[in-house]
């Protein structure tokens, strides 16, 4: 399964606020340990929302609007993409996420991912799991061109 | 948390924390199965323990140190272990710093190689592989294997009982060994990894859970072996391969051969992540592994944005390296297969025809079905038609079979 592990926005990274070095160390090391545990796909931080812009909708005309975005709880900072087992897999994970001290409120949010691996597919008839093992014979396990 | 949440919660934690805690109880106390058995009584201890305490800031030195006190025990009680007492006596010392991470790494890489290790079976390498690195229950294993439970637990058992009687060392070989136990090492993840790939679209989702187990162990060994180009090749193949999972198989759950995929539904931020650790592979590596050439052909692939862009002049002469390399009967057909490709049908058939009395080939019906289409392609119809109706009958496939036979009545009609 894979989720996306969101770090929300404060007044300081909107303001573009460089962390502290221990903050960028503590996040180093924590990205390290996903790595080593072979979860992590990938993370990325954001740029302040000045950065950036909205696209706001009306009668089907689109408006581009320049940021920084107003509603500052609603924004984020940067994420994770990590692939594990469970949601309580990455639910430890984001507890292990290094938040400065003195954060208050909702720091981190977690969401699934879509991944075509999660399908389960208990629901076969009995026909197409036949067919099915017909193409495991024909793609041949070592067949790199599959 | 209601008891059934904790009791989630320690599974994810114990997901995350077993291979560590294994692999450091075994640079403790030197015999794999004692740590296999030292981290689940922990285990057992977390899940009596923490739907009442909570589950601790600190899981895993939490497991740590119930593990280590629980070791202290054995021993005291265990002669067998009264040899190592004193020794034991000085490491197990409960109150001393949590080890350096370097430490724990290299136990870790010892228990790769320990779990693979080619005194024991290969299902029996499989299964401990999963069971002390991928942190899964026997229970998973058997459901993944499509075997039973027993058989698992069995097979466990005997292993660690290999290890123990063999006295086969905790360590990662050196020198000219290395070679050959990485290779052992690999073979055993991308075991794993086309187990559940080849059932992909299967009955049980844990089969497919199978591919992200052995990417997660790749992923962990290319961490604890950055300089074996071989590991970043095994890594690139699994990971480009993954990236198709979703492409592979149609709505009816029929097959879709690579030419054929919606290359909309491969997976771009795995393929990034193959095409990242191919190129480490090939940066490390003088010459390309088997591994890292499967890897360069599945890249040149993924690297196509339509199926006419395909670099078929590469992949053919890479198919030629993987040839000297280890020549297969499947090899060389898929290398024929290329070569027509590049080349046109001539040069494929060419091929084709050197290995046609392959014994290993005899009943293989991919081998006239392909020959079929490049006489086909000739305009060698009479010939192809013959091709086609052998292959009919070969395969035990009845979709299949009459496609092939659809073609054989093509060629007659001309």
């Amino acid at each position: 399964m894979k989720f996306m592990i969101v770090g929300k926005a404060s007044a300081e990274t909107e303001a573009g606020a460089l962390p502290s070095q221990e903050v960028v160390d503590n996040m180093h090391a924590y990205n390290e340990s996903l790595t080593k545990a072979g979860v992590l796909l990938t993370a990325e931080g954001l740029y302040p929302s000045s950065q950036g812009v909205q696209i706001a909708y009306s009668g089907g005309k689109a408006t581009v609007l320049d940021g920084p975005f107003t509603e500052a709880k609603e924004l984020i900072a940067g994420f994770w993409l990590i692939q594990v087992k469970s949601r309580e897999e990455a639910v430890e994970w984001a507890l292990r996420v290094p938040v400065p001290p003195g954060h208050d409120g909702v720091g981190l949010q977690v969401y699934r991912v879509f991944d075509a691996a999660d399908v389960p597919d208990d629901s076969l008839p009995p026909e197409e799991r036949a067919r099915e093992e017909a193409l495991r014979e024909r793609l041949g396990a070592d067949n790199p061109t599959t | 948390m209601t008891a059934s949440d904790t009791h989630r919660a320690i599974e994810a934690v114990w997901r995350i924390e077993a291979p560590r805690l294994i692999a450091g109880l075994a640079g403790l106390v030197r015999d794999v199965g004692l740590a296999e058995e030292l981290a689940q009584d922990a285990l057992v201890a977390a899940l009596e323990q923490w739907p009442e305490s909570g589950v601790p800031r600190n899981p895993g030195a939490w497991l740590m140190t119930v593990s280590k006190r629980r070791a202290i025990d054995l021993i005291r009680r265990n002669e067998r272990l009264q040899r190592n007492l004193i020794e034991l006596g000085h490491r197990l010392d409960l109150e001393e710093e949590p080890p350096e991470i370097d430490e724990i790494e290299d136990d870790l890489l010892r228990l790769v190689f320990t779990a693979c290790h080619p005194a024991l079976s290969m299902e029996a390498r499989v299964a401990l592989t999963l069971r002390v690195l991928g942190g899964l229950t026997t229970d998973e294993i058997a459901r993944a294997f499509l075997v039973p439970e027993s058989t698992v637990a069995q097979r466990i058992v005997r292993a660690k009982r290999t290890l123990a009687d063999r006295r086969v060392p905790f360590e990662v070989p050196q020198g000219a060994e290395l070679a050959g136990r990485l290779s052992s090492v690999l073979e055993v993840i991308y075991l794993i990894f086309n187990e559940g790939y080849s059932a992909t679209a299967g009955d049980d989702w844990m089969r497919p859970g199978l591919c992200a187990d052995a990417l997660r162990l790749g992923r962990v060994l290319a961490g604890l072996m950055p300089k074996e180009p071989e590991v970043h090749g095994l890594v690139a193949l699994m990971e480009i391969q993954a990236s198709r999972s979703a492409a592979r198989v149609g709505p009816e759950g029929e097959p879709i051969l690579l030419l054929e995929q919606n290359r909309a539904r491969w997976d771009r931020l795995l393929i990034g992540r193959g095409l990242a650790a191919l190129d480490r592979a090939e940066e490390l590596s003088g010459t390309l592994g088997p591994y890292t050439l499967q890897a360069a052909i599945a890249a040149c692939h993924a690297r196509a944005l339509t199926p006419e862009d395909t670099d078929w002049v590469r992949i053919a002469a890479l198919y030629e390296a993987l040839a000297r390399m280890s020549r297969s009967p499947v090899v060389e057909l898929n290398r024929a297969v290329a070569l027509s490709m590049a080349y046109g049908p001539a040069a494929g058939l060419e091929l084709l025809d050197q290995i046609v009395a392959e014994p290993s080939l005899k009943g293989y019906h991919l081998l006239p079905s392909v020959r079929g289409d490049l006489l086909f392609k000739l305009g060698r119809l009479e010939e192809a038609r013959a091709e086609f109706e052998r292959a009919a009958g070969m395969t035990r496939n009845a979709r299949e079979r009459a496609l092939l036979e659809e073609r054989a009545t093509a060629c007659r009609n001309g």
